[in-house]
């Protein structure tokens, strides 16, 4: 079982690498790209759970319109959904980290967060 | 299929649409718009919590009238009216009472953008209330973290920018977790619908399959939620983004993003995983403990606070662990306790943080405790205001506080001690520091010190629209005091076709 599902297990170990990376890293351009890590994982694990073995893509070719001939189409659509949500949110957290760096100099969270304490403004 | 029906998709389409128009609109005009559309939407809802009172019970929207298990659902019932048109009040008051200090805080030409992020925010709120469909709530989740974001960094200045990013970094945990939870509910069951959901989850529970995996799902999702409504471990981001933030942020943050989460949450309990199997997995008695820790912690660093805008905010965390409590407890009653403080909290906590700014103002523009003395004479409406709310959130009678208390106590007075015990002991606790922290502000607010004698006595100018949206405040907490069982049996028969 273990042996077979290796996208499943490669998106579970991605995963937590990436959630460490977004906890416990101070830099906050490593954050963002553990956060990208995540989803990508997330993402891998969802495509790897849509995928049937020996079907071909949800897109009607030669007139086969049997379900049996394709692939489960749901999970590429929330795939894709989820790929939009996870670029905005890294958008705007990479906007946020643009302004921060314009005022403190620095990517390192623990440092503007001293350096925001002493200046108070 | 009647017209009113269509009323919740009509909630959710018309901010989303609005926001995107905001961008073309400028100054007078585009505050008219948001205006319009939030007072809009407040009628809306008010129209629609009376037609399904008198429908008498909950029912199901089919998007393009696909049938059950293809097509996305939209999901009405007495609870989710009453919340709704509960939040588009407290809404529309913390933007009235905010105003006049966000046209200092943000940039006229910028101002549109930030109506543009009251009216994601609206959206994201009523599709959380209403949606039948769990990834659709998550991508309105996410909606709501980045609308909230922009309202936490709209300050301007660096500290609250800091703010903004810090709760970001945790929103974006939380939203992995929550994502994965969905993925792996979707990986088990097939569907995405939370009815479908719930019939496979109890056939999956009964034949005693994948039982490490639900618990695992149940964890997820409960821990994703808890971080975003800021359950009291993961509450480090709440100080600083509370406190950064302009009122009007600050209140809509506190009495609306953070209760949408718990309702998505109370709504998951009940629709997704059933509340058998939450009781089977532990998470309850998981949740009921972080609760309980939180009523007391909270309390306790909120007395330490010399910053007013940071003890408020201290409290939320305190507050917020008794809806968890409620939740935690794992009955009707329970729940019924926690929804009735998810509004008197949000109507409560609101006027609080809109308060703050004329308070802040009258006592020289510091915001430490111990220079607010006398601001009470400075600022009477504001300051009384401020009274009103403090002592509803001690729990003194016909406030709000005080029915949502008792409802605590109804709730566990007979179930077993193991629950019992603990649940009456923090809440008298938290109650009592509650009072030493909220007292010490209000008797600082009405006490002349020696050195303020000779201050001239100069009055806080405030608008009209801020008096109004002052008065509203505290009219909506007496009449969730006065008017509190008629709410109750309204959220009870709500709570019952919820499910």
């Amino acid at each position: 079982m273990i042996l077979t599902n290796y996208a499943e297990i490669a998106a579970m170990i991605l995963f937590g690498i990436g959630l460490m990376l977004l906890l416990l890293n101070k830099n906050m351009i490593k954050k963002i790209i553990g956060f990208s890590m995540t989803d990508s994982a997330i993402f891998l694990y969802l495509a790897a759970k849509g995928y049937i073995s020996g079907r071909k893509a949800p897109i009607v070719t030669d007139g086969v319109t049997s379900a049996e001939a394709y692939i489960n189409p749901i999970p590429a659509g929330l795939v894709l959904t989820g790929i939009v949500v996870s670029v905005a949110s890294s958008a705007v957290l990479l906007a946020l980290t643009v302004r921060l760096y314009r005022k403190y100099h620095t990517l390192n969270l623990d440092e503007i967060t001293d350096r925001a304490r002493k200046g108070e403004e | 299929m009647e017209l009113w029906q269509s009323l919740p998709l009509v909630s959710i389409i018309l901010p989303l649409f609005s926001a995107a128009v905001m961008i073309v609109l400028r100054g007078k005009g585009a505050r008219a718009f948001c205006f319009a559309v939030l007072g809009g939407e407040t009628l809306l809802s008010g129209f629609f919590l009376i037609k399904i009172r008198a429908f008498g019970q909950s029912y199901t929207y089919p998007m393009g009238h696909y049938p059950a298990p293809f097509g996305n659902e939209i999901r009405a019932g007495l609870f989710e009216a009453i919340a709704l048109f509960f939040f588009m009040l407290i809404l529309l008051l913390s933007l009235a009472g905010g105003l006049h200090k966000l046209e200092e805080h943000v940039r006229k030409e910028r101002m549109p953008l930030y109506y543009a992020m009251i009216l994601l925010m609206t959206a994201s709120l009523s599709a959380q209330i209403f949606t039948n469909d769990l990834f659709t709530s998550y991508v309105f989740v996410e909606i709501m973290t980045l609308a909230a974001a922009g309202l936490i960094a709209a300050h301007g200045k660096g500290r609250a920018i800091l703010a903004s990013a810090r709760y970001m970094v945790m929103n974006m945990v939380a939203s992995s977790l929550f994502l994965l939870g969905i993925v792996l509910l979707y990986d088990l069951t097939g569907h995405l619908l939370m009815s479908p959901i719930r019939q496979q989850v109890a056939a999956l529970a009964a034949e005693g399959q994948y039982k490490l995996a639900l618990i695992v799902v149940v964890g997820l999702i409960t821990v994703g939620l808890s971080i975003k409504s800021a359950l009291f471990p993961f509450h480090s981001w709440v100080p600083d983004a509370y406190g950064t933030a302009s009122p009007a942020s600050a209140a809509i943050m506190s009495g609306l993003v953070s209760h949408a989460y718990l309702f998505l949450l109370m709504k998951i309990i009940y629709r997704v995983f059933g509340t058998e199997l939450f009781a089977v997995t532990g998470i309850e008695n998981v949740l009921f403990v972080f609760g309980l820790a939180g009523m007391l912690i909270g309390s306790i660093v909120a007395i330490l606070q010399q910053d007013l805008k940071r003890m408020i905010a201290y409290s939320s965390v305190a507050q917020v662990g008794y809806i968890f409590m409620g939740i935690g407890l794992g009955s009707r009653a329970g729940m019924l306790a926690a929804a009735f403080h998810l509004l008197a909290h949000a109507a409560c906590k609101s006027m609080l943080f809109i308060t703050t700014d004329a308070l802040i103002r009258a006592s020289g523009g510091s915001s430490d405790l111990r220079d607010l003395r006398g601001a009470g004479f400075r600022a009477r409406l504001t300051a009384a205001a401020f009274a009103v709310g403090s002592i509803s959130m001690v729990g003194f009678p016909f406030l709000g506080g005080f029915p949502s208390k008792v409802n605590f106590v109804r709730a566990v007075i007979d179930i077993d001690p193991i629950h019992r015990i603990p649940v009456l002991i923090f809440l008298v606790l938290s109650t009592w520091l509650n009072t030493l922290y909220f007292l010490r502000a209000v008797i600082s607010l009405y006490t002349m010190g020696k050195q303020d004698q000779p201050r001239r006595e100069e009055r806080v100018r405030t608008g009209i629209a801020y008096a109004l949206s002052l008065a509203g405040f505290i009219a909506l907490n007496a009449g969730l005091g006065l008017f509190s069982q008629r709410i109750i049996n309204g959220l009870l028969s709500g709570l019952s076709m919820f499910s």
